[in-house]
C-alpha cells in the first residue's frame, strides 16, 4: 500500500493572471499609454459614460476603447464614431475579462498612437473584481437607480476600485438613494477611493471626472 | 460565477506540482479562499470533478478553508475580524475609529495537497 504524502503547493490560484497583468503594466509604462478598467452592473451606463468622456477629452488625448460587454449594442461602432480607436473583444459569454484577454485587445491596437485606453468590462459587479486586467486604475460606476446599498452587497468590487462614479445623478430627486450613507459605506471598505457624482445625461460632474482622468494619465505618461 | 476558470487554474497548478513530485494520484487539495470571494464550494468541486476526470486528480477532494475578513484600524492599529454580512457598520472595537484598512479576506491560494 502506497503511503499518502503531503506536498506543499503554496501557490496563488491567480498567479498566472497576475503575472500577465504585471507584464501588461510594464508594457503600458514603456509605451506611455494609460489603461483604465471600467466596471459596473449591466445598465449602469458604461457606454454613455465612455462616450461622454471621449467627447470631453478627444481634443486633448488620443483615446482607444476595448469593448467586452456581452450585451453591448454595437458599442465599438458608437465609440469609433466619436473618433476613438475601438476594439471589440469576443468574450464568448464570459462573466469577466482577465489579463490575457486584455493583452489580445492591446496587441491589436497601436499603443504608440494612444495616450489612454478605456476597457469596458463585462457588466457584472462580482467576477471582474477578482481578476487583475493589467489596468493602471480600476474605475466603477454605481448608478442611482441601483440603490445606495450596493457597497454592502458587493464589497469586493468597491474595495478594488480607485474611482467610483455615481452615475444618473439626475434621477436622485426621484429616488430614496442616500448619497451620504452610500459614501460612508464605500469609505468603510476603501478610504482611498475617489468619488465623483455624475450624470452622463445632463453632463453634471463629467468635467471633474475627466479632469481627474487627464491628470492621472499625464502623470503616468510623464 | 467564474468557478470554471478558477477551477481550471487549480487543476493546472496541482497537476504541475504532482508531476514535479512524482505523484501517482492526488487524494485531496487544501485551498485557502478569502471570505470576500463569491466562489461557491459546491460548484468548485463539481467543476473540478468534471475537469479532472481523465487526470491523476480524479476524485480528489477539495478542502476549502475560508479566510476571514480582517480589518486594521488606521488609528490604533488594532486588527479585528468582521462578518461580511455586517460590513455596514465597520468601526474599530477598541477605539471606535471608523477608518480601517482591509488586510485579509481576498486570498486565493493553494496550500498543499495529499498524494500517493
Amino acid at each position: 500500500m502506497e503511503e499518502v504524502r503531503l506536498i506543499e503547493v503554496k501557490e496563488a490560484i491567480m498567479s498566472d493572471n497576475d503575472a500577465v497583468a504585471r507584464s501588461l503594466k510594464d508594457r503600458l509604462s514603456k509605451e506611455k499609454t494609460f489603461l483604465i478598467n471600467l466596471m459596473s452592473s449591466p445598465g449602469a451606463g458604461k457606454t454613455s459614460l465612455i462616450l461622454k468622456t471621449l467627447e470631453s477629452l478627444q481634443n486633448e488625448l488620443r483615446i482607444g476603447v476595448i469593448e467586452a460587454d456581452i450585451d453591448s449594442m454595437v458599442d465599438a461602432e458608437k465609440v469609433a464614431a466619436h473618433g476613438a480607436a475601438a476594439v471589440q473583444l469576443r468574450t464568448g459569454g464570459f462573466c469577466h475579462l482577465d489579463a490575457s484577454m486584455v493583452e489580445k485587445g492591446l496587441d491589436s491596437m497601436d499603443l504608440g498612437e494612444l495616450d489612454l485606453i478605456i476597457i469596458e468590462n463585462v457588466g457584472n459587479l462580482v467576477c471582474p473584481a477578482e481578476f487583475d486586467t493589467g489596468a493602471i486604475k480600476n474605475v466603477m460606476i454605481l448608478s442611482v437607480p441601483e440603490g445606495d446599498d450596493k457597497p454592502l452587497k458587493y464589497p469586493l468590487m468597491f474595495s478594488v476600485c480607485d474611482v467610483l462614479l455615481v452615475n444618473k445623478m439626475d434621477y436622485l430627486h426621484l429616488s430614496d438613494f442616500n448619497v451620504e450613507a452610500m459614501r460612508e459605506r464605500v469609505f468603510n471598505l476603501n478610504r482611498k477611493i475617489e468619488i465623483f457624482e455624475v450624470s452622463s445625461k445632463t453632463g453634471e460632474g463629467i468635467e471633474a471626472w475627466t479632469h481627474w482622468l487627464k491628470g492621472e494619465a499625464a502623470s503616468f505618461i510623464g | 460565477m467564474h468557478e470554471l476558470q478558477v477551477t481550471e487554474r487549480i487543476l493546472d497548478i496541482v497537476l504541475r506540482h504532482a508531476q514535479t513530485n512524482g505523484a501517482n494520484r492526488i487524494i485531496s487539495i487544501q485551498l485557502k479562499i478569502g471570505e470576500l470571494s463569491d466562489l461557491e464550494n459546491e460548484w468548485v468541486q463539481k467543476y473540478f470533478d468534471h475537469l479532472s476526470k481523465d487526470t491523476i486528480a480524479k476524485n480528489a477532494k477539495l478542502k476549502i478553508e475560508r479566510i476571514p475578513v480582517v480589518m486594521k484600524c488606521d488609528d490604533c492599529e488594532h486588527s479585528f475580524e468582521i462578518n461580511i454580512k455586517e460590513i455596514k457598520d465597520i468601526q474599530c472595537p477598541e477605539c471606535a475609529h471608523k477608518q480601517c484598512t482591509l488586510i485579509s479576506g481576498r486570498e486565493y491560494y493553494i496550500k498543499d495537497m495529499e498524494v500517493i
